[in-house]
């Protein structure tokens, strides 16, 4: 560039002090500096560089000097400084600022050998720094002497005079051993070498994952309840296994045996509910076969289903009232419910029917056959209103059974008189019989017509009754599992010559066919016989009758007495006819006397022809007045004094087909239910409507009236109508 | 052992009756007289209504338990009876003729 060139020669000779003005400060970097006062010829040759963003000035800017002055201040340092004055209480300038900048600092790490730090370090480092220092001198010494520690004091007394040399060494050679460590240049030795490294192998094994299953579970506050319980039963067992007698049963405990006994109830009609049959069903469960654990839900099942099929009759037998009750004041209807059958029975007839009396859908029927010629084998049901389809409990015999009686407190043992003349008693909790009496044990020699439990005796023994057509009626007394006999009376019949009816031995005994024992005074009894008469007895006299009737002309078949009133009774019998007797309150004193008399004109209070032989008559639980009769055309007749003295309220035609005869006729004793048996081996059962169960209405306000008062009631009731049936000389009694 | 048995088969027979299942306490059938997937399909579902009807009342009342569970529906009847760790299930159509 020929214009810069020209000022730069100009230059050339002024001096360095000044720059050329065609550059700026910071620009005169790029242009390559020249400033040589070499020759300008080879200046000259040389093409100068111009950057693009140079400025472009005239000859007189380029020309324009700019004089520089170099200092010795620091650009950086402030030049201005205020501090606040405490003294003067006020800003003032300091007067003088620090120039002086510091480009680079670095900080070493020599002391001075004289200072008290260096002293230190020598006395850490001991006299083998120094002896370093000196190991061109006295190297040998030292390191003998530590080599041979166990020279003890000579090999100190050697390193404190390499001590001492050493400060009287030269300095210089020991300052520059002290920063290295000490180590012994003939034992000691360092050496490293790199092993060979073993090439890594990866081995893995895959285990089979133990196996898993998912547990999940809920906590609620029953499961723990049924923990503790469970915990409980086991102590309470640790306990009972320890003691001989049973721990007393504690709240918990006890609330888990009622639900045991609740559940049990149900589906085990006829147990007996004592403590020593209580049965375990928790803890130990034996590997049985798995449908036999689940009997007591298919029982529970099968009544389910059956209450579903039939149950517009469930639903009647609750809730259905004849509706025409209302409009019919002295009539009522029987609603025929469920029937109950069992193919094996279907040829035999019924012979006896009796409710449970603790399990009120419950009842017993015996079957057998009234038939001299076909005599077969017998059976016994046990059927439950809430089972129609199929009997709870069945017992087949060889013989017909004519009677049985189920024991009031013990409604699991079963009285049973045969045709053939014995008596068994059956455990329903058992398949087989537990007793049955044989030729030699006093079985009757003619089948039995009845069987009766009685109170227990004083030894807390069972006994029961039987009466049979050979003229016996005979006690019988289970002792140590043994059944023994005693003949309580025989029934004679008055003599063919019209002898005294007592103190002549007689041949021929009539036949007993039916008796019945008084509800209170329990010594006291009714026979009745084939030949139609009624003898009144008691357990105390054995040989003699209390009372004789002639009730009848042909065999009685039935006699009862009345749940209310104590000395009513209600007789049937083959003769059509139905009589219901009152007692009279003569003693046996005046017996012998007035006997034959009174045998003869004694008469009854009230007489019903049927037009068939009566089979059975039963008087209702529920009132006094009200009795039901069946005969041997399928009719039933109800009757209530109350209402009518002289027709029956219902006369109802019970049986299916023709030709069948009604045997046996019980009223339920909690629910409005009778069941009829026929001899064609079916039970009927059927529902009393409203007009043929009228009971007194207790007055409102009144408190409500308790047993004794009701029966008090009812024998008013029964009284009030007898008074106006009585004969006047019965009145007089 | 018999007996129930015995019971069982009456249930089977009685009028109405579609099927009868027996259920263990993990819901595995046990018996039944119904094809297998309807069985499988039934024992599933209802023992778990079964478990979840116990859990109900014993909730209100630890003292309480389940004694027997009835559906019914437009169809049919099903019944549930537990006992000792099984179910029995019974279904029926009581309107049957």
């Amino acid at each position: 560039m020929p214009p810069k060139a020209a000022p730069k020669s100009k230059q050339a000779q002024k001096g360095k002090t000044s720059r050329p003005a065609g550059k700026s400060g910071k620009d005169g970097d790029d242009m390559t500096d020249m400033g040589d006062t070499d020759g300008d010829d080879w200046m000259n040759t040389k093409t100068l560089v111009k950057p693009d963003d140079q400025l472009d000035l005239n000859d007189q800017e380029l020309k324009e000097e700019f004089t520089r002055i170099l200092t010795a201040n620091n650009p950086h340092a402030p030049q201005n400084i205020v501090r606040y004055s405490f003294k003067e209480r006020q800003y003032k300038q300091t007067s003088h600022v620090d120039q002086l900048a510091i480009h680079f600092a670095l900080d070493g790490n020599m002391l001075h050998k004289e200072s008290d730090e260096a002293k230190r370090q020598m006395a850490k480092l001991g006299i083998p720094d120094s002896g370093e220092v000196a190991g061109s001198e006295g190297g040998e010494t030292t390191p003998a002497a530590g080599g041979a520690p166990a020279e003890g004091e000579e090999g100190k007394d050697e390193a404190k005079e390499g001590e001492q040399r050493e400060e009287a060494g030269t300095p210089g050679p020991g300052t520059a051993a002290k920063g290295e460590k000490l180590t012994n240049q003939f034992n000691y030795s360092e050496r490293a070498s790199q092993t060979y490294n073993n090439p890594y192998r990866e081995r893995g094994t895959a285990t089979e994952p133990p196996p898993r299953a998912t547990f999940a579970s809920n906590v609620t506050q029953w499961e723990i309840a049924d923990a503790y319980h469970e915990d409980f039963e086991k102590q309470l067992e640790a306990i009972r296994a320890k003691q001989v007698h049973k721990a007393p049963p504690t709240f918990p405990h006890q609330q888990h045996h009622f639900q045991e006994k609740s559940k049990e109830k149900k589906t085990i009609p006829g147990r007996k509910e004592e403590e020593k049959t209580r049965k375990k069903l928790t803890i130990t469960e034996t590997q049985g076969d798995d449908i036999s654990r689940i009997s007591k839900a298919t029982k529970i099942v099968e009544r389910m289903v059956n209450q579903n099929t039939y149950d517009d009759i469930a639903q009647d037998f609750k809730y259905y009232e004849d509706p025409s009750d209302e409009y019919r004041d002295n009539e009522g209807t029987m609603l025929p419910l469920w029937r109950f059958s069992y193919e094996k029975a279907k040829k035999l007839a019924v012979t006896s029917l009796c409710w449970n009396p603790m399990y009120k859908d419950l009842f017993a029927a015996s079957y057998g056959s009234y038939d001299f010629m076909k005599q077969g084998s017998g059976m016994i049901l046990f059927f439950s209103l809430k089972n129609p389809s199929f009997a709870e409990y069945i017992y087949e015999t060889d013989s017909g059974v004519m009677c049985l009686d189920v024991h009031p407190e013990h409604p699991y043992m079963v009285a049973i008189g045969f045709y053939d003349g014995s008596v068994g008693v059956y455990n329903v909790q058992k398949k087989e019989p537990v007793h049955r009496c044989t030729a030699k044990n006093g079985k009757h020699t003619d089948p039995v017509w009845q069987v009766r439990w009685q109170k227990d005796d004083l030894e807390n023994n069972h006994n029961f009754y039987s009466v049979s057509s050979d003229g016996r009626i005979v006690h019988w007394t289970i002792i140590k599992n043994e059944l023994l006999f005693e003949d309580v009376i025989t029934l004679t019949l008055p003599g063919a010559a019209g002898e005294g009816p007592d103190g002549t031995k007689v041949n021929t005994v009539g036949c007993g066919t039916a008796f019945d024992f008084h509800r209170k005074n329990d010594y006291l009894f009714l026979v009745g016989t084939e030949e139609g008469k009624i003898h009144q007895c008691s357990k105390a006299y054995s040989s003699q009758f209390l009372d004789t009737v002639d009730a009848h002309n042909m065999a009685v078949y039935k006699v009862r007495w009345n749940p209310f009133h104590p000395r009513i009774y209600i007789t049937c019998s083959a003769d059509w006819t139905v009589k219901i007797w009152e007692v009279s309150s003569k003693t046996t004193a005046d017996k012998s006397e007035t006997s034959s008399v009174e045998a003869q004109t004694k008469k009854p209070l009230f007489t019903f022809d049927l037009n068939n032989s009566v089979g059975d008559v039963a008087w209702a639980p529920y009132s006094s007045t009200v009795f039901a009769a069946v005969t041997a055309d399928g009719k039933m007749f109800v009757y209530d004094l109350n209402i009518n003295k002289y027709e029956p309220l219902c006369e109802q035609m019970v049986a299916q087909k023709k030709k069948t005869k009604l045997t046996h006729v019980e009223f339920n004793p909690k629910d409005p239910i009778i069941i009829v048996g026929d001899d064609r081996g079916n039970v009927t059962s059927l529902k009393i409507s409203p007009n043929l169960r009228k009971m007194p209405k207790e007055k409102k306000g009144a408190p409500p009236m308790d047993p004794k008062q009701k029966e008090d009631n009812e024998i008013a009731k029964l009284d009030k109508i007898l008074s106006m049936v009585r004969e006047p000389n019965e009145d007089k009694k | 052992m018999a007996e129930v048995e015995e019971t069982f088969k009456r249930i089977q027979a009685h009028k109405g009756v579609i099927g009868v299942i027996v259920v263990n306490s993990e819901g595995i059938p046990i018996r039944s007289t119904l094809d297998n997937s309807t069985t499988v399909q039934y024992a599933g579902l209802i023992s778990q209504l079964a478990a979840k009807a116990r859990s109900t009342v014993r909730d209100i009342d630890p003292g309480n338990d389940l004694t027997f569970l009835r559906i019914r529906s437009k169809k049919h009847e099903i019944m549930v009876a537990p006992e000792n760790e099984y179910l029995l299930i019974v279904i029926q159509n009581p309107d049957a003729v």
